[in-house]
């Protein structure tokens, strides 16, 4: 992609790169798991902003009015600042390198479903101005531990590839325009409020991925500057296939084009169901490596119960057994899981990414 | 971590990854309207389900990837791309290819690639319109994600002869490459196949001009592609198939011999190369090749012969099912090679009931079918698609028989009981299996239950078998260095998935030390080092058995206890000289008064389809007798008092069987030699191939504490330095006798036939080896040619008696496995011969050859044995490697525990 173009922070990127070529590096857990051990009510969601049953700062009626805001995780970055901060830093001080900005659903797709959609540029900026905050604050104290914001693009609830009707295969919801349009805009704001790296997660339909990648690079081309690029995708269930259908290899094949940073998976399985196809990833990619699994399957009452020494124990596996770079946690982790995952990890060499045989003629 | 080829990675659901071995990428052209006026009725008339179903028969039918081409009048083009493409990614049995959207018009191509997940390929971008929308296509195509295909054309027009051709292509690959930083590899270059045979002069040699300009592109701009639409070149034959099916053959017979690798080609219609009536084919050869002035007067002449007119559609379906008149069994057998499945139920059952076994049906008609349709494919005259559809009708004619098959074997019942079950597998990266194939037949034979993975197996792949299995006990086989890492990853893998069965290793470069302090310590239950096929039976059996298995095991620990202990406390009496030291005693070469010879035919000589006749004299037969354990120095072992009468039974068959593969040409022999310029540096050696790019091949030096006056050997040393200011070359070879082996194998195993299956591989290894001392021979005196006077019997080639030497990579001259990935680029030995190269290094066919020649009197071959850190640090950075890597790579050598 735009790989001729300069860093847009290069002392912080080489921070990061130097940090990545010793060690393996810690990312965050779940937001969302910590968020509801503060019960939020609908009014806790809204704040002071959205009191009125509308957003104070602008004058327009219909603006998350009319329908619930619970549930809203994104928007706590407008209305509860203090809560997401004392996440980031409760994680942060568990040892994570890398913190991830509580950006997922801020993207104008996913905040139509509360008709939040005008919040989209604000939510990702603040998201990764708070995120710098407290990487700032935490790095002041432990100057000899650099700390990371990374911007995090999630899917979207829509799928560019796939058709929500099963009677009309050739249907889709969303385009790679609109895509395009969504991400660069979040994209926008992810990079104004400070974001070391961007990160295009969670993806469990390529396609939306190579639209947030294609925006992306307009971006950094639209900056004359561009930040590394994270990528992580989702294996969905015991197949070994994204949910668009796409095994490990065909996912990174199809997106390596962007030269990312690393490349890796999370969500949906837990660390020793993810394990393969972590390896796949390790076996072929020329990049770093990333995983930030659940804490398990889901039980029977959809709650994730792998304790952190049992998930350390997992993840520490794949550390020793030179599979990964960068490593954290997804639904159900906790900063108790980061701390055992990084203390599992400390010390173990990371993996050697592949080189590619030489292009020189 | 080890580098990786530059392959090209596509993906649809799965990934595509060229490699060389695939020969020829078939871009699936159905589904192109302009090509296809059955397609282009279904979109125009929005007949979408059928338009899909047009997409899905090409992937049955063997497309790689599918074009998908829109440009049409009257059809909204960027609409229709759209909706197609959207339609085909539901759809998991075509999603699963990767795509080629192609259209003139870029805003359909740049629809198109809005709506793939995966890595497609764009058709095509051009310089036509100047360098800058060049550029700006290029570079939205490598933000979307795609591999490009580049069309010769520029600002002046269409590149028509090979001069243009070349010209262009090598413009736009400096513009891709330089600038806009598009990967090398995800190029595919269309240099225009233009209609030959017009009655125009100037296009009789568009055919050449293409295939030698393919020629220059692949040899000067490395990584790229070249493709084309292969329909054009016979476009003056229009409504005469038969003659532009025999065009469309022969062109692509020489085109891919040239380098074209990839091509829109409809390759189910197209006749076999070697099925072309003679005549025609000789007149088609003279057009394409261009080769006398009237060759188009002469090919229009019988043209007529072969045309089926509208009137004469009754005779030409006729024509078309003469072979229904023959006998049965030619007509299963016509109908493999001619993958029709229309008749094969009919035809099948019909041998059937004229056999005294279903089975025989299979060997019989069936496999001579095969392995026509193999031998054809291996020599590049059948196409993939083709191969496919023959084994689909293989298929099913198994699929009918199988009932018969289990009825019969149940009536004659040979339902025992188990002694237990096992499951062997050849380790991931390697593909030796000789072996365990031998171990599996000896257990069987001692009434085990054998479940065999096969090779190349993943660790993962193994473990879950043997769950799924209930297996008693696992076992691993492995012949070459990198496979010992391979099982002690198996072994970490058996404890972290918490395992219990007990793990068997075997094989030739597996050993009881290995064992003790590799393997055995990663796993907690039974860990057991079996030394050959012999031994398996009684270790099977003292394990499975509750009685014996706590005594034998306490044995065996305590053995590998000491061995470690023993390890642990390696006095210093085995020193090894410092890396500096052993530098200082390097081999003299004489340089000031030795002149290198100068090779008569320098770079890179062919042979393909070697006479096997010449080799079978040459075998050395000690080690055939070796594999069958059978000890002993041939041709005293047949008169050996313990081993004789078998090794004569052997000997006899194997004499029995030799006759048969060279009469019925049941291998193939296929080499590839090389010579270069070359000078020492250091202890590596900078090789100047034909294409001017330096390569540099990396060598190891003993460390022995040696007298004075005697050298510490490294292969370097036999090349001379540099500042000699003498020319020295280098060879390199690869050799195989094993092209065309799976099929008799693979007859052998439907059969059950593990002894013959053993047999031949046996002798395929022997053949290579003898194939490797005649080429050796033959470079001595012909092609570097400094030993023309050589006059040695046979008995003195075995002994080594000769000037210069072939020591091969992974051997104990230079033990490290990878180097063979520098010969084998330098040969293009996979492309030039077909052997392959696994993830670890193992050449496939097993039964090959590969290695270096030096020419220089005092070469010799010697074994490195162990070397210091200090060497191998030295070594890694010479590699490029990290220190981890090259402890990887040269574990059994390291002179310490890098843990």
């Amino acid at each position: 992609m735009n790989n001729n173009l300069p860093w847009l922070n290069p002392a912080r990127t080489q921070l990061l790169l130097d940090a990545l070529a010793t060690r393996i590096l810690v990312i965050d857990g779940a937001m969302g798991t910590m968020l509801q051990s503060y019960k939020l009510d609908e009014d806790g969601y809204r704040g002071q902003r959205f009191a009125e049953g509308k957003d104070a700062h602008h004058g327009h009626e219909h603006h998350g009015a009319g329908c619930d805001l619970k549930g809203n995780n994104d928007l706590l970055s407008l209305t509860q600042p203090e809560i997401i901060k004392a996440v980031h830093t409760a994680y942060l001080d568990a040892g994570a390198d890398l913190i991830e900005t509580n950006t997922f659903n801020a993207t104008t797709i996913s905040q139509a479903d509360y008709h939040l959609e005008h919040l989209a540029y604000e939510l990702n900026r603040e998201g990764a101005r708070i995120a710098r905050e407290c990487c700032d604050a935490v790095e002041a104290k432990t100057p000899d531990q650099p700390r990371f914001v990374i911007g995090v693009l999630g899917p979207t609830s829509r799928t560019a590839s796939i058709s929500p009707d099963v009677n009309n295969p050739g249907f889709r919801n969303v385009t790679f325009e609109e895509l395009d349009t969504t991400y660069r805009e979040a994209t926008r704001g992810l990079l104004d409020g400070g974001a070391d790296v961007i990160m295009v997660e969670t993806i469990f339909d390529t396609l939306n991925a190579k639209a947030a990648l294609y925006a992306v690079g307009q971006e950094f081309a639209r900056r004359g500057a561009r930040v590394p690029i994270m990528i992580s995708g989702t294996i969905t269930d015991m197949s070994g296939r994204t949910l668009s259908g796409q095994t490990a290899e065909a996912f990174h094949y199809s997106l390596r084009h962007a030269q990312p940073l690393s490349i890796g998976l999370n969500c949906a399985l837990g660390a020793s169901e993810l394990r393969q196809y972590v390896e796949a990833l390790a076996n072929i990619a020329e990049c770093y490596v990333s995983t930030h699994p659940n804490a398990g399957l889901p039980n029977a009452f959809a709650e994730y119960d792998e304790t952190p020494e049992q998930m350390a124990a997992t993840v520490g596996e794949f550390a020793t057994s030179g599979l990964v770079n960068l490593v954290g946690g997804c639904c159900g982790t906790s900063p108790a899981h980061i701390r055992a995952i990084a203390d599992a990890v400390r010390g173990v060499a990371p993996r050697a990414p592949r080189i590619v045989e030489s292009q020189a003629a | 971590m080890s580098t990786q080829p530059r392959y090209t990675r596509l993906s649809g659901l799965e990934p595509f990854v060229i490699t060389p071995d695939l020969l020829f990428v078939n871009v699936g052209e159905r589904t192109n309207v302009t090509g296809s006026a059955a397609f282009k009725k279904l979109v125009k008339e929005e007949r979408y389900d059928e338009a899909v179903e047009v997409a899905r028969q090409q992937v049955e039918n063997g497309a790689q990837i599918i074009d998908v081409n829109m440009d049409e009048g009257l059809i909204d083009s960027e609409k229709a791309m759209e909706k197609f493409l959207n339609l085909i990614a539901a759809e998991p049995d075509i999603a699963r290819v990767p795509v080629m959207v192609d259209s003139s018009k870029w805003t359909v191509i740049e629809a198109g690639l809005r709506c793939l997940q995966g890595k497609g390929v764009v058709n095509s971008i051009s310089l036509k319109e100047g360098e800058e929308i060049f550029l700006e296509h290029a570079r939205k195509v490598l933000a979307y994600g795609a591999a490009v295909v580049v069309m010769a054309f520029d600002e002046t027009g269409q590149a028509d002869t090979q001069a243009r051709k070349v010209e262009i292509c090598t413009r736009a690959y400096k513009i891709l490459t330089e600038q806009v930083g598009f990967p090398p590899e995800d190029i595919i270059f269309d240099p225009n196949i233009f209609a030959i045979a017009t009655g125009i002069e100037e296009h009789n040699n568009y055919a050449v001009d293409f295939i030698e300009a393919t020629r220059e592109i692949k040899a000067t701009l490395p990584y790229c592609h070249v493709s084309g639409g292969v329909s054009n070149v016979s476009f003056s034959f229009r409504g005469n198939e038969t003659v532009r099916g025999a065009i469309h053959s022969v062109f692509l017979y020489h085109a891919i011999k040239a380098g074209m690798d990839m091509g829109i080609v409809n390759a189910g219609a197209m006749p076999i190369y070697d099925d072309l009536d003679p005549e025609l084919r000789e007149l088609v050869e003279d057009v394409v090749l261009n080769r006398r002035a009237d060759a188009t007067e002469r090919l229009l002449d019988i043209a007529e012969k072969y045309k089926k007119g509208k009137g004469e559609q009754a005779t030409g379906n006729k024509e078309k099912l003469a072979w229904r008149e023959k006998p049965v069994k030619e007509r299963l057998s016509h109908a493999l090679v001619h993958g029709i499945d229309e008749f094969v139920e009919v035809d099948t059952e019909e041998t059937r009931l004229l056999s005294t076994r279903p089975l025989d049906v299979i060997e019989g008609p069936l496999m001579d079918g095969m392995n026509v349709v193999g031998d054809l494919f291996g020599a590049g005259k059948m196409f993939l698609p083709q191969v496919v559809k023959s084994a689909r009708v293989m298929k099913k004619a198994v699929a009918y028989l199988l009932p018969f098959i289990e009825a019969e074997k149940a009536r004659t019942g040979d339902a025992g009981k188990s002694n237990g079950k096992i499951v062997i597998a050849t380790v991931k990266g390697d593909v030796h299996d000789i072996g365990k194939n031998i171990v599996g037949v000896v257990l069987r034979c001692n009434n085990f239950d054998v479940v065999d993975l096969g090779v190349m197996v993943p660790a993962q792949k193994i473990l879950d078998a043997a769950r799924a299995e209930n297996a008693d006990m696992i076992g691993l086989s492995g012949l070459i260095t990198p496979s010992l890492e391979e099982m002690s990853h198996v072994a970490k893998e058996m404890q972290r998935q918490d395992f219990h069965v007990p793990l068997l290793i075997g094989g030739a470069t597996t050993s009881r030390a290995h064992t003790a302090l590799k393997i055995e310590p990663h796993y907690k239950s039974p860990t057991v080092w079996v030394k050959d096929a012999s031994r398996a039976v009684g270790v099977a059996q003292s394990l499975i058995s509750k009685e014996l298995v706590d005594g034998f095991m306490a044995k065996i620990r305590a053995e590998y206890a000491e061995i470690r202990e023993r390890h642990k406390d390696r006095g210093p009496a085995k020193r090894l000289v410092s890396l500096a030291h052993a530098r200082g005693q390097s081999f003299d070469g004489g340089w000031d008064k030795h002149a290198p010879p100068t090779p008569n035919k320098p770079g890179i000589t062919v042979f393909d389809d070697y006479p096997l006749a010449d080799l079978v004299e040459r075998i050395d037969w000690s080690p055939f007798f070796n594999t069958w354990e059978l000890a002993g120095s041939y041709p005293q072992i047949l008169d050996d008092d313990i081993v004789g009468a078998q090794a004569r039974e052997l000997f006899a068959d194997a004499q029995k069987m030799l006759q048969q593969i060279v009469a019925e040409k049941w291998l193939k022999a296929s080499a590839v030699i090389g010579l270069w310029p070359a000078a020492r540096v250091g202890d590596d050696v900078e090789v100047v191939p034909e294409s001017g790019k330096k390569t540099m091949l990396h060598f190891l030096r003993q460390q022995v504490d040696k007298p004075p006056g005697r050298p510490d050997f490294c292969l370097a040393d036999f090349v001379a330095p540099k500042d000699a200011g003498k020319q020295d070359w280098i060879g390199g070879f690869a050799v195989t006798a094993g092209i065309g082996i799976e099929e008799k194998l693979e007859e052998f195993g439907k059969s059950f036939d593990d002894y013959s299956s053993i047999l031949l591989k046996a002798l395929a290894d022997r053949l290579a080896e003898a194939f490797a001392e005649r080429l050796h021979e033959r470079v001595r005196k012909e092609y570097w040619g400094y030993a023309t006077d050589e006059t040695l019997s046979n008995d003195e080639l075995v002994a080594e008696k000769y000037s210069g030497i072939r020591p091969a990579p992974g051997y104990p001259a230079c033990p490290d496995h990878t180097e063979k990935g520098t010969l084998f680029a330098l040969l293009d030995a996979t492309r030039n011969t077909g052997i392959e190269l696994t993830e670890s290094f193992a050449m496939y066919p097993t039964a090959a050859v590969s290695g270096w020649y030096f020419s220089h009197p005092g070469s010799q071959y010697f074994v490195l044995g162990r070397v210091s850190k200090e060497q191998i640090e030295d070594y890694a950075k010479r590699k490029g490697w990290s220190v981890a890597e090259a402890e990887r790579w040269l574990a059994p050598n390291l002179d310490y525990d890098p843990e």
